[in-house]
């Protein structure tokens, strides 16, 4: 049946075109050669990609190359950079780049959570649609768009305020010792989280809507709240995509750069509280190039070369473990 | 499957009769004594109370999460308008942030010249790249070697790109719009290539055994039937990659390195962008400087945000994505 209809239908409206064109390719074409031609172009543009990768791998690095040789392990271990002394220990900036994603994380994690809960399992259809575009729209900003609102908008209503109240009622604790500043590890990290809850949560909810809607009814039969199906059906299944889409936030935080030299404070020093200023290495990169000359651009390209590394790590094992769940 | 099934004890009777049954069931609550009387409903309370708790705590995550969203569109939008203007549109910074008037033009000519050449760069190449993974390579060392790759570049900083083409383009031949161009070339590439990879697999065998049928060689049917078929879904990722390295700025800043002046030239002297612009402009201090990077903000929200509906739009006409 499909068949005939198929076999009938393709000589009227496919013959003529269909003749003339298989004409015209014949004519054109120039023979079995243009067919491996075109394979291996095909395949030049995609071994290019790799080399392109290896490419960025060695020239930064051998750029970086003299300035990692006169600071041996000096350069991740020493926290003293004085570039006018060709002193260039970035650890400072190592830690600023992990403190404000560790908040970034503490912060976004959460709220990714409870927006992709919200959008599998609560949602009413009407509300699906307009949540989950925001969430999309929240992705798209670019983060010099949220560097210029956290700095005008977020700063005086929001870190500031919070900073004064966490060094004020809880500056016995170190973490928040003051003096508060708004320009602060805490303040990069808000902005970071912000940026990095819409991919977290987009991640979360494809994981979420693999869980098979058998499993929710089963709980649901067996008398299960809402909360008890989430937390003993939903959850356990998705642990690994948790993980996997968290640690790609994680990977996007620490690269991020502009945003962050906006409101980290520009200070080269490690402080225990978070609502002290501090400067992180994507950070130190964009605010310093612009002024750098000889072996502190190469050491600007050093720490690029060690964020790219840190980066690079952060991803493969998130990659893996959302590989992994995918497979099972 | 992972559920804990408690006690199935109740039967007919409805959960709250089930529940001390299932003593060391974690849905009872899990502290229902042996010993308690069937009409005990304490647990149950609390059962419900944790499941209304959760149910508030879920909504505030959603509430603090489309605060942000909200704030962003209205003091953009309120802020931006304010300096906006024709003449905003079409001139050029002044030389001094304290001064008032002047525009991003030059900003908005740089973003659309290393945009525009990036993108006539990256979505040939990204493409054919693509193709091969579909058409040729396959399941091979090479195709799952530079599917793995262009994951890793995708998650690669934006900043280290820009270092990356500063060490080998702009060390030997200055700043300028086409080392800024290289740059988002390399940023578009890989979301190019994984989002052409996913549409292209949609296309269905028989639409490619009609074109051998025809006699047509596998290059024509690639590049008559099979990218034809895909187009929309190719458009759809291409625009998120223009979207994408439109808001783009620390790669520039070691590329393009920006300028005040309008100038066209592709290499010999910096250029300006959009962001480059904008994030001068947040950093100064003075009243008029600010204000022409909000404008500047709006102007380029608003790029961006045409490029990505712009993407769903094409996505949801497209026949074969879903």
């Amino acid at each position: 049946m499909l068949l005939r209809r198929s076999v009938r239908s393709a000589p009227s409206s496919l013959s003529a075109s269909g003749t003339a064109s298989a004409g015209v390719w014949r004519r054109k074409g120039v023979g079995r050669r243009a067919d491996s031609l075109f394979a291996v172009l095909a395949a030049l543009s995609g071994v290019l990609i790799l080399g392109i990768l290896g490419w960025m791998v060695v020239s930064t690095t051998g750029t970086a190359l003299p300035v990692f040789g006169s600071q041996g392990i000096s350069f991740i271990t020493s926290s003293r950079w004085s570039p006018s002394d060709g002193e260039f220990g970035t650890l400072a900036f190592i830690y600023g780049t992990v403190v404000t994603s560790v908040i970034a994380l503490l912060i976004a994690v959460p709220l990714s959570l409870g927006v992709s809960l919200f959008l599998t399992e609560y949602s009413p259809k009407r509300l699906k649609g307009p949540v989950g575009q925001a969430v999309d729209l929240l992705a798209a900003v670019p983060s010099v768009i949220y560097g210029l609102w956290g700095v005008f908008i977020l700063l005086p209503l929001f870190l500031q305020p919070v900073s004064d109240f966490l060094a004020e009622y809880l500056g016995f604790i170190p973490i928040f010792k003051g003096p508060p500043s708004g320009l602060s590890y805490f303040g990069a990290g808000v902005i970071l989280a912000i940026m990095i809850t819409p991919i977290i949560t987009s991640l979360c909810r494809e994981v979420f809507e693999t869980v098979p809607g058998a499993d929710r009814h089963a709980a649901y039969a067996l008398g299960a709240t809402k909360w008890e199906v989430i937390r003993q059906a939903v959850l356990p299944r998705a642990r690994a995509g948790i993980v996997g889409a968290t640690m790609l936030g994680l990977g996007r935080a620490l690269g991020e750069t502009i945003a962050v030299a906006l409101l980290i404070g520009s200070s080269v020093s490690i402080d225990a509280s978070i609502v002290r200023p501090g400067y992180s290495m994507a950070a130190v990169i964009a605010n310093q190039f612009q002024e750098a000359t000889g072996d502190h651009i190469r050491a600007l390209v050093g720490i690029g070369v060690v964020l790219f590394a840190l980066t690079i790590i952060i991803n493969m094992a998130a990659r893996a473990l959302v590989w992994r769940f995918n497979r099972t | 499957m992972s559920v804990d099934l408690p006690g199935t004890g109740g039967g007919v009777e409805a959960a709250p009769a089930a529940a001390p049954a299932a003593a060391n069931g974690r849905w009872a609550g899990g502290r229902a004594t042996p010993g308690a009387s069937l009409r005990d409903i304490r647990p149950q309370r609390r059962r419900v109370w944790r499941d209304r708790r959760n149910t508030a705590l879920i909504l505030l995550a959603v509430g603090l999460t489309m605060t942000p969203v909200v704030m962003i569109l209205y003091q953009i939008t309120a802020k931006g308008i304010a300096t906006m203007d024709w003449g905003f549109l079409t001139s050029s910074m002044p030389f001094s942030f304290r001064r008032e008037g002047g525009g991003f033009f030059n900003g908005l000519v740089g973003t659309g010249i290393m945009v525009g050449i990036a993108s006539l760069v990256s979505v040939p190449l990204g493409v054919l790249a693509a193709v091969y993974l579909v058409e040729y390579g396959k399941k091979n060392w090479l195709a799952k070697l530079i599917r793995f790759f262009s994951d890793v570049m995708t998650g690669v900083p934006s900043v280290f790109v820009g270092l990356f083409v500063y060490t080998a383009l702009v060390i030997p031949f200055g700043f300028g719009a086409l080392m800024g161009a290289a740059s988002l070339a390399i940023i578009m590439m890989p979301i190019i290539v994984r989002s052409t990879e996913e549409m292209l697999k949609l296309v269905p065998q028989e639409l490619k055994d009609a074109g051998y049928a025809l006699g047509a060689a596998k290059w024509q049917t690639v590049v008559r039937v099979v990218l034809p078929s895909a187009a929309p879904g190719i458009t759809t990722g291409v625009m998120l990659a223009v979207a994408r390295a439109a808001g783009e700025t620390a790669p520039l800043i070691l590329t393009a390195l920006g300028s005040y002046q309008l100038t066209a030239a592709l290499w010999g002297e910096p250029i300006s962008s959009l962001t480059l612009a904008i994030f001068d402009g947040a950093r100064n201090p003075f009243a008029a400087g600010q204000a022409r990077a909000w404008a500047g903000a709006l102007e380029l929200l608003i790029i961006v945000l045409i490029f990505t509906v712009g993407a769903r739009v094409v996505a949801s006409r497209s026949r074969i994505a879903r």
